[in-house]
């Protein structure tokens, strides 16, 4: 199966096309990933297009979609899920939503308990714990830096400077990684989940106060 | 010579999902076919504003549905769209991403060109689906966002800015006024509905930079929101009931005054001879009245579109594509930003093509 995958949750703007055999671990035909966190809607099409090129595939052969749905900052996320979504219809594919932090915790690879961070701004963490088999065991969540359990986790990976740890890689989702979760579904034809972003946070919004006056009291 | 052919437009500047699709036939006839619209307005209503983060959240959800709302509606299929047009900007910043990201995604599967354009020019383009092709005219946008007096040669020639607000758009002064009277969000149809029951001359608000010194072309009107404020205080000081009926008339009045004023003032100055109003504001019944009236004595023809084509819609956007089209504009590349504070003597964005060398 051709598959294309697309993921705008952190500031790398991410597409691939990869080759999912019925049997074995997929096979990555083309990938650009650009770091570039204030772009993703100027690079991912251009990005999507060259990976096609080079690959020499018709957007026409594509047999499905994955797309991570964050956590991330929204207004990036939204345009990574938007193009995935307009895709999808367009070429009457299914969509499949990957947890990006599930994409970064599968590069990490499994053996030890695993932390995964990434940057949510405004001074918080996007974060998610892994136990030795690679299977998430609590999260997504968001917090401060401070409220984040580290205690358990032998490594922790993704962009944990924020924390004032050291940086580990991987700090991004790539396609090979973002396919892999999700490549059993995938492969079984399964009809997708809804594909919700996810943002773990409410909109910033405030019903007004009272009316300051214009006339002193 | 005139290209045809069955366009696709998206709008998600601000709270609105709108799909619209049309059809521009070898006479450069533009007809309308679908008007799709999701609103998220409901959700912004107790914040008095919109609130952005939820208008792009809405958007998200919204996109494919509308699009798939709008293909059925005009009863095409997919393969009958010639081009994808989109809002580019102005707007917010969030929603505006979607609707690019969609519309490039969109054009890029279909294999057909993509128009990224101005918001405010397709204000001005929508009115062609409704009244046909547009001659030389004045325009008067009106909005939430906007109040511009434009002069546009054509649609897909860069319009000349002769005038704008200095502080507040009309539609916000009447968010803020319908907020302090304690009626409804959006303000313009709560304080239209209001007004209809009101005396317009029982108080006499100010009229901003209508002094012979002001900019002739530019509008101001928050002294009139403040104006109003101090009046509704010093009632409530003497602890008399606001007259809401009446303010909401007076308040418009003073509004609408100005708007048909100035872009009257502006088409007679410049030896034009049809005004046409668009944006939201534009709904406005006092507006669409007074305008009627003005032009009419100053021997004006004037184009007003019908009151759902006023308000953000994707039709506006498909049509404003119509146009390009037709005129045989190239394609926007696919690595267009969406820009909020798109510049409105850009129509067409992410092209080396200026409509001059079309001329
Ligand atoms: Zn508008």
């Amino acid at each position: 199966m051709l598959v294309l995958a697309l993921d705008t949750a952190t500031s790398a703007v991410t597409a691939g096309l990869l080759r999912l055999p019925e049997v074995g671990s997929p096979e990555i035909l083309a990938e650009r990933v650009t770091v570039d966190a204030r772009a993703h809607c100027e690079l991912l099409m251009p990005s999507v297009c060259s990976v096609l090129a080079t690959a020499g595939v018709s957007m026409h052969n594509l047999d499905a979609v994955v797309c991570g749905v964050g956590p991330g900052p929204f207004t990036g996320l939204r345009v990574g899920m938007v193009t995935a979504a307009a895709l999808g219809d367009a070429l009457a594919l299914p969509v499949f939503p990957v947890c990006s932090l599930d994409a970064i915790a599968y590069r990490a690879g499994t053996g030890s308990p695993l932390l995964v961070i990434t940057d949510a701004r405004r001074r918080e963490v996007y974060w998610a714990r892994y136990d030795e088999s690679g299977a998430r065991i609590d999260g997504p969540h968001v917090d401060r830096p401070l409220d984040v359990p580290l205690a358990g986790a032998s490594r922790v990976v993704g962009a944990p400077d924020v924390l004032g740890l050291p940086v580990v890689p991987p700090q991004y989702p790539d396609p090979a990684a973002l396919v892999a979760v999700v490549a059993a579904a995938v492969l079984s034809r399964a009809t997708p989940g809804p594909l919700h972003p996810l943002y773990l946070r409410r909109p910033d919004a405030w019903e007004p106060g009272p009316r300051k006056r214009v006339t002193p009291v | 010579m005139t290209t045809t052919g069955i366009v696709l437009g998206i709008e998600s500047s601000c709270d609105e999902t709108g799909v619209g699709v049309v059809e521009v036939s070898g006479d450069g006839t533009v007809t309308l076919l679908a008007d799709e619209i999701a609103s998220s307005v409901d959700e912004h209503a107790r914040f008095g504003g919109v609130v952005p983060e939820v208008a792009s959240r809405a958007h998200l959800q919204a996109m494919v549905p509308t699009v798939h709302r709008a293909l059925r509606t005009a009863g095409i299929a997919p393969s009958d769209v010639d081009a994808v047009a989109v809002t580019a900007g102005p707007g917010l910043a969030g929603a505006l991403l979607v609707g690019v990201a969609a519309a490039k995604a969109y054009a890029t599967a279909w294999e057909v060109p993509l128009y990224g354009v101005n918001h405010l020019t397709a204000h001005i383009a929508v009115d062609t689906v409704e009244h046909g092709p547009l001659p030389p005219a004045l325009a008067l946008l009106v909005s939430g966002g906007h109040s511009s007096l434009l002069q546009v040669s054509s649609l897909v020639t860069p319009l000349h800015p002769l005038g704008a607000t200095i502080d507040d758009a009309a539609g916000e002064a009447f968010d803020k006024v319908a907020r302090l009277l304690g009626l409804g969000f959006p303000g313009g149809p709560f304080i239209d509905r209001a007004a209809a029951d009101g005396d317009p001359n029982s108080v006499r608000f100010p009229r901003g930079l209508t002094g012979p010194g002001d900019a002739r072309y530019d509008f101001s009107f928050s002294g009139l929101k403040t104006a109003v404020a101090r009046h509704v205080e010093a009632l409530g000081r003497q602890g008399i009931a606001v007259p809401v009926a009446d303010v909401a008339a007076a308040f418009q009045e003073a509004v609408v005054d100005v708007l048909t004023a100035k872009a009257i003032r502006a088409a007679t100055d410049r030896g034009i001879d049809t005004l046409l109003i668009g944006g939201g504001v534009a709904a406005n019944s006092r507006l669409r009245a007074l305008a009627a009236q003005r032009c009419t004595a100053a021997g004006l023809r004037l184009r007003v579109p019908r009151r759902r084509l006023c308000t953000d819609n994707g039709a506006m956007v498909a049509a404003l594509g119509a146009h390009l089209l037709a005129a045989g504009a190239p394609a926007s590349a696919l690595d267009i930003p969406a820009d909020p504070a798109l510049p409105i003597t850009t129509s067409l964005v992410g092209v080396p093509w200026t409509s001059e060398q079309q001329q």
